[in-house]
């Protein structure tokens, strides 16, 4: 593991594109080499102040924060989240899995501190940091999960033989997906196109927002804008992993919880809901639903969410 | 014996042609930390087609992945793209190789003219269900092949046996084959157990399976 400086400057980056109101990009770029992988580490807040690792979810950044992460960092914390590997402005990997997730995940962790820090983590982020703290409880001091603890919904209640063909159907599409994996490349189109196209996965997204995170989360190229993640990756998939492993090892989380699940559900939301949620959580946890948001509340309401955890940090 | 270098994503693939004959191949998928032999193995002599041998990725003369994220289901798609390049296959896997030869029986029905399940390294993974939850890591500085960070990896993911047995289902239902999966294994993990049990899924010596699918 190595860092390298950062080569290109926040402020550089920021001119490409006004930001809305309140909006401000992090303080801090480095480069981080994670077994020959280089992962992008963004940094919010003072360099002395506590930290907190924060995991955005999947096929989003670390710009996504842009809006949340200053008012935690204005509050005294130092906010690290990094492009997770083939997000944003980290390489593409060969290979993704959970597993080397949360191994780069610590070996963010490892370049600022070996004292137990905040762990924060939306989404996907919640669910792998949720194993992490499981995996190497002596580097977590407390735990925010937003929208991203275990879903309680059972499986589909489908006959055997539909369940066939819905798996046959997954396989062959994903396995056609990796056959043309080398030459995947994202869709090119204008700032508006590409706001309007992750519109339908963040239908509770304003336009003027999405086109600000196209600027960070996209490059610009002779033919028009892409989005900076690995055209590889893809939404979905199947495999031997069941929810209720993780729903069941919830109660044995070994540090203070607050659980911030959304009250809308839409494309990307995990349906959580309050009173499925409560008999897995462990002893003291809090568990948050404030009305009226969808999956990416701490984007829809920044400060509501921020005084939130703030709260539950003091 | 001739190497084709095949492309799948990022990685380079090595698919050994260890013997060039008329008919439908057989396609070898190694166990893990192993790599495919330099000639056709004793115990598949009496196949009179093409007999071909896959290395997976971070195995043999396959290209390795940066930080590991190897999964079965990623070695599947591995065996799919030496499956591309033949066409249609007969396929023996050993250990890991095996698992990963029934998740292609099931999700390449069509393709997969029977599937042969063998004892080798990497046969039983981590078992029914995830044990603790760890951080993987290996030692910075040791050999590259076979990948340490596959070795770790997939030597504990799940494999539960109703998983294994949803892909039986699908080989079963979309191959047109009686039995599209022959076990010849003497170690029994739990999804080799709940395999077993299903139909369309015979047990017999490596030999009698062979010349089942070559019938076909």
């Amino acid at each position: 593991m190595s860092q390298v400086p950062l080569s290109e400057s926040p402020e550089r980056l920021a001119s490409q594109s006004p930001a809305p109101a309140g909006v401000r990009r992090p303080d801090r770029r480095r480069d981080l080499h994670v077994r020959g992988l280089r992962l992008a580490v963004w940094e919010w807040g003072d360099e002395t102040a506590p930290p907190i690792l924060f995991a955005h979810g999947g096929f989003d950044f670390a710009g996504t924060l842009d809006g949340f992460a200053p008012l935690l960092a204005d509050a005294g914390w130092r906010v690290v989240c990094w492009d997770q590997r083939g997000h944003g402005d980290s390489e593409h990997a060969e290979l993704y899995s959970w597993d080397a997730d949360m191994r780069d995940m610590l070996a963010v962790l490892d370049s600022v501190t070996f004292d137990p820090v905040v762990a924060m983590g939306h989404s996907k982020g919640g669910a792998i940091l949720t194993q992490l703290i499981q995996a190497v409880p002596h580097r977590f001091r407390s735990f925010v999960n937003i929208d991203g603890l275990p879903s309680t919904l059972p499986p589909k209640d489908v006959q055997d033989h539909e369940r066939t063909r819905m798996l046959a159907r997954d396989l062959a599409g994903w396995l056609d997906h990796r056959s043309r994996a080398a030459e995947a490349t994202r869709k090119p189109g204008t700032i508006e196109e590409l706001a309007k196209r992750r519109q339908r996965m963040n239908p509770r997204l304003s336009i003027e927002w999405l086109s600000y995170l196209v600027t960070i989360g996209a490059r610009q190229d002779e033919d028009g804008w892409r989005w900076k993640i690995d055209p590889s990756l893809r939404m979905g998939g199947f495999g031997p992993w069941r929810q209720n492993w993780a729903l069941e090892r919830l109660a044995s989380l070994p540090v203070p919880l607050l659980g911030i699940i959304a009250t809308v559900p839409e494309e990307m939301g995990w349906l959580l809901t309050a009173e499925t949620l409560l008999p897995w959580l462990p002893a003291g946890a809090r568990l948050e639903a404030p009305p009226d948001t969808g999956h990416f509340v701490h984007i829809e309401r920044p400060r509501e969410i921020a005084d939130l955890v703030l709260d539950f940090l003091r | 014996m001739s190497v084709r270098h095949l492309v799948h994503g990022r990685i380079q693939l090595a698919l050994h042609m260890l013997q060039d004959a008329p008919g439908r191949p057989l396609l070898l998928l190694h166990g893990l930390g192993e790599r495919s032999p330099e000639d056709v193995p004793a115990a598949l002599a009496s196949w009179t087609g093409p007999v071909c041998a896959l290395d997976f990725t971070g195995h043999g003369e396959s290209s390795v992945s940066r930080g590991g994220g190897y999964t079965c289901e990623m070695m599947m798609a591995d065996a799919d793209t030496a499956l591309r390049e033949l066409g249609e296959a007969t396929v023996v896997g050993r250990g890991l190789g095996a698992y990963v030869a029934l998740l292609l029986s099931g999700a390449r029905a069509t393709q997969v003219r029977g599937a042969i399940l063998c004892d080798g390294i990497g046969l039983a993974g981590g078992g029914s269900q995830p044990g603790s939850p760890q951080v993987v890591t290996v030692p910075e500085n040791g050999p590259a092949v076979p990948d340490p960070f596959a070795m770790a990896e997939l030597t504990r993911d799940a494999r539960p046996p109703d998983y294994a047995t949803a892909y039986v289902h699908q080989a079963l239902e979309f191959s047109g084959l009686e039995a599209p999966i022959c076990i010849c294994c003497v170690e029994r993990p739990s999804w080799i157990e709940g395999v077993a049990q299903e139909p369309g899924v015979c047990e017999s010596s490596l030999e009698a399976a062979l010349q089942r699918y070559a019938a076909i």
